[in-house]
């Protein structure tokens, strides 16, 4: 691990002033992936401005009748949270589903919304990967890619997202609201906040340097019933091969996102139209355009059948 | 002088005393450092109820901290990687992988490790059900497993909800899938799996 100095930031504001100034700074906040990569020198930052002081871990109610989730709640205590377990329990399901037990009463929502793609790849420092070195090539093209992207991805990256909760958030329509350095905040739909990989795969997210997430906004409640169904090689602790993201009502209509399959959780709200025709139906227009490999192609199957049985979970329920 | 240089060499045979005995050694010039010297801050951590000053590189993780810096050599590095669960300790009574937090983020924090849960002489209830249903193999992943099966029962206590939750709107109970479940971030190669589960059963007075 390179050498970093180290320093606790007291206001948002200051966090953010603090790396948008400073070359080679990022934030800490769970520290449960930067670590790991750090300790591979994947990442490797000289300054980190840790974020636990600020004390952005509350999830309250928003005046339009949503939930305001502090950036730095814990996977688990977001989970568990009664409000979100009863109105908005896709959330619930996709945390409980993602990583473990340990790993989740670390990380935070914020450091969750920027995990770093588990290409194999990616993770090897001795391969070419334009991702973690811009200009390098890609040696998952043409390499080992069963876990890897089957659309929205380019001849520069074929890598996924590989987390779990962005992509109920997607299905939520939360917005993410930050900081930038020089004080101003925004608001950026859960749409727009990961990028697809194009001719800069190495750009994750549209945050700017030093820019702060300091919470996640979840819509008022939608109804519906909230399934998260999610496909892995293991029954526990891996990562999706495929998941689903859906919010069914009682009349068949509803929404669903897919992660595992692409760069950021993937939803085609013009195809969620077709949901009362059947999965087979609505997944043609989701995967409209996939260019999977010949090891990965099985997951646009997968992901027709993981949306069948959610579909019929839902009808059942 | 050769009285200092022989001390110095048997502080080397002897392994532990190197670093000591350089500091003694007064012909040793220092070098001038080519790039800047790694960043060290100081942290104060209550180790099982002890508190402890330490001054760290602040890449020091939690885990090395307390394995080579506390001396309490109970807590495992498997992976370093937060895949196996054997550096699991309870940081103000919730557990994580020591290996993927750093040092620094700890100032003030409480850690338990397996040292502090019991003794050989008063074992913790779940070191106790272990033994008793032999919840091990060779061991190894055993410190973790205790402290993550302590904090599972805790957490199923207090509400904690998990993937195999048929109802998230109810509490769950400490069923064999809800422990199998939720213990998933320790690795036992030894395949104990089935004993660690009958042992956190005894413990939570429910039945595997």
């Amino acid at each position: 691990m390179k050498s970093f100095t180290y320093e606790r930031a007291k206001t948002p504001a200051d966090a953010a002033a603090a790396v948008g100034n400073m070359q080679g700074a990022k934030f800490l906040a769970g520290g449960t992936n930067l670590l790991d990569l750090m300790k591979l020198e994947i990442e490797t930052p000289t300054h980190l401005v840790d974020v636990q002081d600020l004390r952005l871990d509350r999830i309250e109610k928003t005046d339009q009748g949503g939930l305001r989730i502090r950036a730095f709640a814990t996977n688990t205590a977001l989970a568990a949270d009664e409000r979100v377990r009863r109105d908005y329990g896709v959330l619930t399901r996709a945390i409980v589903a993602g990583a473990s037990g340990q790993l989740r009463n670390k990380a935070t929502t914020a450091g969750n919304l920027l995990q770093r793609t588990r290409c194999p790849y990616f993770y090897d420092t001795n391969q070419p990967c334009n991702k973690r070195r811009p200009g390098s090539g890609c040696a998952a093209i043409g390499g080992i890619s069963r876990q890897l992207a089957v659309i929205g991805s380019s001849d520069q990256c074929i890598a996924t997202y590989p987390g779990d909760m962005a992509v109920a958030l997607r299905v939520l329509d939360a917005s993410v609201e930050t900081i930038t350095p020089n004080g101003q905040t925004r608001s950026i739909p859960i749409a727009d906040f990961h990028r697809l990989p194009g001719n800069t795969p190495h750009i994750d997210t549209n945050l700017a340097k030093g820019e702060l997430i300091t919470s996640v906004t979840l819509p008022r409640p939608i109804g519906g019933t909230h399934i998260y169904r999610k496909v892995r090689d293991r029954a526990s602790y891996a990562f999706a091969l495929v998941s689903v993201a859906a919010v069914v009502q009682k009349d068949g209509t509803g929404r669903a996102a897919f992660g595992g399959v692409a760069h950021k959780p993937w939803r085609v709200e013009a195809a969620e139209a077709a949901m009362a025709q059947g999965a087979a139906t609505m997944t043609a227009q989701v995967f409209a355009g996939a260019k999977p490999t010949s090891e990965n192609a099985f997951k646009l199957l997968l992901a027709t059948r993981a949306l069948a049985s959610t579909l019929s979970e839902a009808r059942a329920a | 002088m050769m009285s200092e240089i022989e001390m110095s060499r048997r502080g080397v045979l002897a392994g532990s005393a190197a670093t000591a005995a350089l500091v003694a050694a007064p012909n040793v010039q220092a070098q001038p450092a080519k790039t800047a010297a790694p960043a060290t801050m100081p942290v104060s951590l209550t180790v099982n109820g002890k508190r402890r000053d330490l001054t760290l590189d602040t890449r020091t993780t939690l885990l090395d901290a307390l394995r080579e810096h506390v001396k309490l050599t109970g807590t495992k590095k498997g992976c370093d990687h937060g895949q196996c669960g054997a550096c699991t300790v309870l940081v103000n009574g919730t557990r994580i992988n020591s290996c993927l937090s750093l040092a620094v983020q700890h100032q003030g924090d409480a850690i338990t490790t397996i040292e502090g849960l019991g003794t050989p002489d008063k074992l913790h209830p779940m070191q106790a059900a272990f033994v008793k249903h032999d919840g091990y193999q060779c061991g190894y992943c055993t410190p973790g497993q205790i402290c993550s099966a302590v904090a599972v029962l805790a957490e199923i206590k207090a509400g904690v909800p998990s993937h195999v939750q048929a109802d998230l709107t109810t509490n769950p109970q400490a069923t064999n899938i809800e422990m199998r479940e939720r213990m998933s971030g320790n690795i036992c190669r030894c395949g104990a799996y089935s004993n660690i589960a009958e042992a956190m059963a005894d413990v939570a007075g429910s039945k595997a």
